[in-house]
């Protein structure tokens, strides 16, 4: 962190399906090199946020600027612009590592100089050189999740998405995977992360907890635990959460 | 009697091993989790304990009864929640249970007391599609169809996998009730903190059991000493502690670092002097009890170094 440059900045953002309100006036900025957590119960409205950030789905009203472009009017300048992994959609599994990484560094408009050299430094960085022309359904699942990762940014984006990038990942790995989000957010990449891990939840910058359409809470994790007297996130989570809790849930 | 007895159970993909002689018991009313990571082989095991997939080896013996030759008595008996939710989109919520009901030949007036805990809170939608249903409420009405014909054996296939932290409590406070009513439960989670929620456990990963206890008794078998480290400059402490000499494994663990020492003679204040030289002031250094977290990351490394 330690700088003031805005790469998201989200002001009464709201998404409405019918008479069904999915994210209610939502406000928050995201800064260079800032490791954000969005989190939130399953139905809370992080999908549907992280769909309007991503240039995916256009708002029903409020602002946002995403790496600089207006979410309503500039969302392919949005994609080209961010980097996005989730824990179901990552790699082509018939294709082999190499040609992952080409096919993704092709798609976002790399010169063929660039994606020999992109591949060779990421298969290097990896250590991947020997499985370099395995299919990736042979591969590990945390060196697919490094894989992703990787390739997600490797059109060097200002602002990487990652949704639930560790689930069902062994502890070692999960952790491993964290120093690579680490490593990123050094080099003034910011990451915005939603996970179900609370431990996770804990390596964060600053935390936004939603619930029920509305950002409850924003903070980083230890002035989230003193304001909510917990000993954990996970504490500070389940108190949230359960706060407007009812049968619907 | 043992509900689940499970012998040399093995089981390949073309040249790939998925599980690898597996021995376990599991005994009656028993609520018995597997832990571990995709891949680890965890669904294979689930899909030969429910007849749905035949071992090349071992055997598995279910309520005493074989997963082979008595398939079909066993299918009577076992209720299966697998981990993708294969329930029918197109149906009410009402119509879901309904024909799992009468697969099974009853209804759901007959065995209504053993779900009715779980089912009143989607009962306000019977009318809904379980399409249209959330994560949360689809999860409900899977567990309340693998249960309407009263098994004896739930086999739960990682049921908490996405879910929110609290829907997942709430979920683990359902079992609790079940097993109270005598249902023996195997349960599956990547989630090593569910793992103190069971009777007994099984750590497992790459197809091979790493350990198998009461989740106290595998946590007493720790016997290296574990430091926490909490300071605010999180980061370059687990730099400066992974460069350090006499490191054996260094790991972040929310808001502090846990770290492991080659010597057994040491001091805390030997730690915390070298990240004071470090410039890591405000550190706070204190000896703690492993958590199951802990134990699977140390027998993963010990069985990585055997291979």
């Amino acid at each position: 962190m330690n700088n003031n440059k805005k790469v998201i900045e989200v002001s009464g953002l709201t998404k409405r399906f019918g008479n069904f309100t999915a994210v209610d006036k939502i406000n928050f900025d995201v800064y260079e090199g800032e490791i954000f957590g969005f989190l939130g119960a399953n139905g809370a409205g992080k999908t549907t946020a992280m769909k309007m950030l991503t240039g995916l789905l256009s708002p029903t009203s409020g602002m946002a600027l995403v790496a600089g472009f207006d979410v309503y009017k500039q969302s392919e300048q949005i994609k080209m612009n961010i980097g996005y992994m989730s824990q179901k959609f990552s790699l082509y599994e018939d294709l082999t590592v190499a040609e992952n990484i080409q096919f993704y560094a092709g798609i976002y408009g790399l010169t063929d100089k660039q994606i020999k050299e992109k591949t060779d430094f990421l298969l290097h960085k990896l250590g991947l050189e020997d499985s370099r022309n395995e299919l990736i359904k042979s591969l590990p699942l945390g060196w697919k999740q490094k894989l992703s990762f990787s390739v997600a940014i490797i059109h060097d984006p200002s602002i990487v998405f990652l949704d639930e990038p560790t689930g069902g990942v062994d502890p070692i790995t999960r952790r491993q995977f964290w120093g690579l989000i680490y490593e990123a957010a050094e080099n003034k990449r910011t990451i915005f992360v939603t996970t179900h891990y609370m431990d996770e939840a804990e390596y964060c910058d600053r935390i936004s907890i939603m619930v029920d359409g509305r950002i409850e809470a924003l903070d980083s994790p230890s002035k989230l635990k003193e304001q909510f007297n917990s000993k954990s996130m996970n504490e500070v989570f389940i108190q949230l959460a359960r706060k407007n809790q009812n049968q619907f849930v | 009697m043992n509900a689940v007895e499970v012998n040399g159970l093995t089981k390949y993909y073309g040249e790939k091993k998925a599980i690898l002689s597996l021995s376990f018991n599991v005994n009656d009313g028993e609520l018995f989790g597997f832990i571990g990571p995709d891949g680890a082989g965890k669904t294979t095991l689930f899909r030969i304990l429910t007849t749905l997939l035949l071992p090349n080896e071992g055997y598995a013996r279910i309520l005493g009864k074989d997963v082979i030759k008595d398939f079909k008595f066993l299918r009577n008996h076992i209720g299966y929640m697998p981990g993708r939710f294969s329930l029918y989109m197109d149906l009410t919520v009402e119509e879901n249970l309904r024909f799992f009901a009468s697969i099974f030949n009853t209804t759901i007036e007959e065995n209504y007391h053993l779900i009715k805990d779980i089912y009143v809170q989607i009962e306000p939608f019977k009318k809904r599609r379980a399409g249209n249903l959330s994560g949360g409420m689809k999860q409900k009405l899977a567990l309340s169809c693998a249960l309407i014909h009263k098994p004896q054996l739930l086999v739960l296939d990682e049921p908490t996998t996405g879910v929110d932290a609290v829907s997942r409590r709430e979920f683990w406070e359902m079992l609790q009730r079940l097993k109270e009513q005598g249902i023996t439960i195997i349960v599956s989670t990547p989630y090593m903190d569910e793992a103190i929620l069971c009777d007994r456990i099984a750590l497992i990963q790459n197809g091979s059991l790493l350990d198998i206890d009461s989740p106290n008794d595998i946590v007493a078998k720790y016997k290296k000493r574990l430091l926490s480290v909490e300071t605010s400059l999180k980061h370059l402490a687990i730099k400066s502690l992974e460069n350090y000499e006499h490191k054996v494994s260094v790991y972040p663990f929310g808001d502090s670092i846990h770290y492991t020492d080659i010597r057994n003679n040491f001091e805390t204040a030997d730690i915390k002097d070298y990240l004071v030289s470090k410039g890591i002031v405000d550190c706070k250094v204190v000896e703690i009890e492993a958590g199951i977290e802990d134990v699977f990351m140390s027998l993963m490394k010990e069985r990585e170094h055997e291979q």
